[in-house]
């Protein structure tokens, strides 16, 4: 009898479960159906769901009309810069206050965050400003910086609760067979915390890819990565449906991915370890 | 113990994160600061000279002034009250035992890696377009007439594309607070015949109250500061103009850098008063 019933119970959350994630994945999933339907088939009256001509001409109009690979480059290279920079940067900083905390480790680390909640536009024109007097603007290595200062405060506290959660006590057997520092930190911690570390990556790859201020307001055409690239297509000139779907689904396909692998840290990274 | 030399060698490991931010925090806040006191009009002669308090004053009693504020308010309230309520409720769900729950789990969170202008123009042109989006759709097969959401119900429809944004977010987290609750502490109230409305009012909530707390801070945070979502839309237009878009507007659009300033500084210091609160939960954190 109660197997039955908890049997039904759970018949009865799958499908409620199933039915409100298809509902919210629906938009994406729109837009995968979309890029595969001809032009007009993508706004036929009334809209059709899976029965159409499946079509590859959209991926091969968007790559061959739009330089569609430089903005795809510009965003490799503008998330992947930023976030190994920020590693580099935040590696020392995090072991250290991991591992040799002052008095004021606490305080520093509270202030990197409110760093984080400056709001971007009451520093845009200075940015702007610094940028064209510096020749940065539209620039690959102007973007990777400024989205490295962005994100530099989220690395360091996700490093920071990696490292803390390495005992101290190996650190001090190696200090007592006479390892150096840079002994310590190079063969002891580093692979220790390498799973810390890629995971610290995964995360800011994914937030500095969407990254949709800094990206719209200081590139033009050089530097522009994909979120620029989609924003073109607002306004439009005729049938574009399933090219933008196309597009945006090339856009989103690599973070979706890289995503469902970085669900696990996501939480304790976005909430700076409050909530585990 | 740390040594003396260790220490040394940790306040120089921390240098340059720490020179780095201060140097991003402090250069372009003062500029603004200094900007904010200053007639400057780049495309009209420049920096025209000090002018005290003027663009403070004039950003406050512009007439786009207190409709941003309200503006700001309602999409914050209104997309902090669907994601929060909807996803402790999937939270919930997402919790109890079923089948394909890490498929589900995929599903739900999905919307969080999209990017802000892709999902923008995604609910702009293939949901909300009157002639062509999927709402038109629907509404004319229920014999309604399409609504022109992004005129008609531009607030509503920015509300919406937020929330399917940032609810992926609150329901993980949520799901990751109710999942170190103790299982048996409801198990018990339950066999004490507590019911289910009364086992959630007095057991979940209490529990997610600090999870809830962050949910709330950091989301006001990042929505405060929604951009793409309104430059791909509405472009600040039919009443979606929020602070920080109207700011956005003085500076790079009309470029009074002046009054761009001041308004600048109005949302750094309401920016602050939401991350006290957010500090606090998160230091006292740190301590255990």
């Amino acid at each position: 009898m109660a197997r039955s019933i908890n049997t039904q119970r759970k018949l009865i959350n799958t499908l409620a479960a199933w039915a409100i994630g298809l509902l919210i994945f629906f938009p994406i999933l729109w837009t995968i159906l979309t890029s595969f339907k001809t032009e007009a088939t993508a706004i036929s009256d009334p809209p059709v769901f899976l029965a159409f001509d499946w079509t590859l001409e959209n991926y091969t109009a968007v790559l061959e009309r739009s330089n569609y690979a430089r903005f795809l480059w510009n965003s490799v290279i503008i998330a992947g810069g930023s976030t190994l920079l920020g590693i580099i940067v935040a590696v020392p900083a995090a072991w250290s206050m991991a591992f040799v905390p002052s008095k004021r480790t606490k305080d520093i680390l509270l202030w990197m965050l409110s760093t984080k909640m400056l709001p971007a536009v009451g520093v845009l024109y200075p940015i702007y400003l610094i940028f064209i007097k510096m020749g940065l603007l539209d620039t690959k290595i102007g973007l990777t910086i400024v989205l490295m200062l962005i994100n530099l405060p989220i690395i360091v506290w996700m490093l920071y609760t990696y490292f803390k959660e390495i005992p101290g006590e190996i650190l001090e057997a190696a200090r007592m067979d006479g390892a150096t520092l840079r002994q310590e930190l190079f063969y002891i911690l580093t692979p220790m915390a390498i799973p810390g570390i890629a995971s610290t990556l995964l995360l800011n790859v994914i937030l500095a890819w969407n990254e949709a201020f800094w990206t719209l307001n200081l590139t033009a055409a050089k530097a522009a990565p994909l979120t620029a690239f989609i924003a073109s297509y607002s306004s439009p000139e005729g049938l574009f449906y399933a090219k933008l779907s196309a597009a945006s689904t090339m856009a989103i396909a690599p973070i979706l991915i890289l995503g469902w692998f970085s669900q696990k840290q996501l939480v304790s990274g976005l909430t700076f370890g409050a909530v585990k | 113990m740390a040594t003396q030399h260790s220490r040394s060698a940790a306040r120089l490991m921390m240098a340059p994160a720490v020179i780095l931010l201060l140097g991003w925090m402090l250069v372009p806040l003062a500029m603004t600061l200094l900007f904010s006191f200053k007639k400057y009009l780049p495309l009209r002669g420049g920096d025209l000279g000090w002018v005290g308090f003027d663009n403070y004053i004039r950003f406050f009693t512009s007439s786009a002034f207190w409709p941003s504020v309200l503006t700001t308010l309602i999409i914050v309230g209104g997309v902090l009250i669907i994601t929060v309520v909807l996803g402790v409720l999937l939270a919930i769900l997402l919790n109890q035992p079923m089948w394909g729950q890490g498929i589900v789990r995929i599903l739900v969170i999905a919307p969080f890696f999209v990017m802000p202008t892709v999902s923008a123009l995604v609910w702009k042109n293939m949901f909300m377009d009157p002639v062509n989006g999927l709402f038109a759709h629907i509404w004319k097969f229920f014999g309604a007439a399409p609504l022109e959401w992004l005129s008609q119900a531009s607030i509503q429809s920015i509300i919406m594309i937020v929330s399917w944004q940032w609810l992926p977010f609150a329901t993980l987290i949520l799901l990751t607070a109710i999942q170190s609750l103790d299982r048996e502490q409801l198990e018990a109230a339950e066999m004490d015949g507590a019911p289910p409305l009364a086992r959630f009012g007095y057991i979940t909530l209490p529990h997610l109250g600090r999870a809830l707390a962050i949910v709330v801070l950091i989301q006001t945070i990042f929505i405060l500061s929604i951009f793409a979502e309104i430059f791909v839309t509405t472009g600040g237009a039919f009443g979606t103009r929020t602070l920080s878009y109207l700011i956005f507007q003085r500076v790079l659009e009309s470029q009074n850098i002046g009054l761009g300033s001041a308004g600048g500084i109005y949302a750094v210091i309401l920016a602050n008063i939401v991350a006290v609160f957010l500090m606090r939960i998160v230091g006292k954190n740190l301590d255990a």
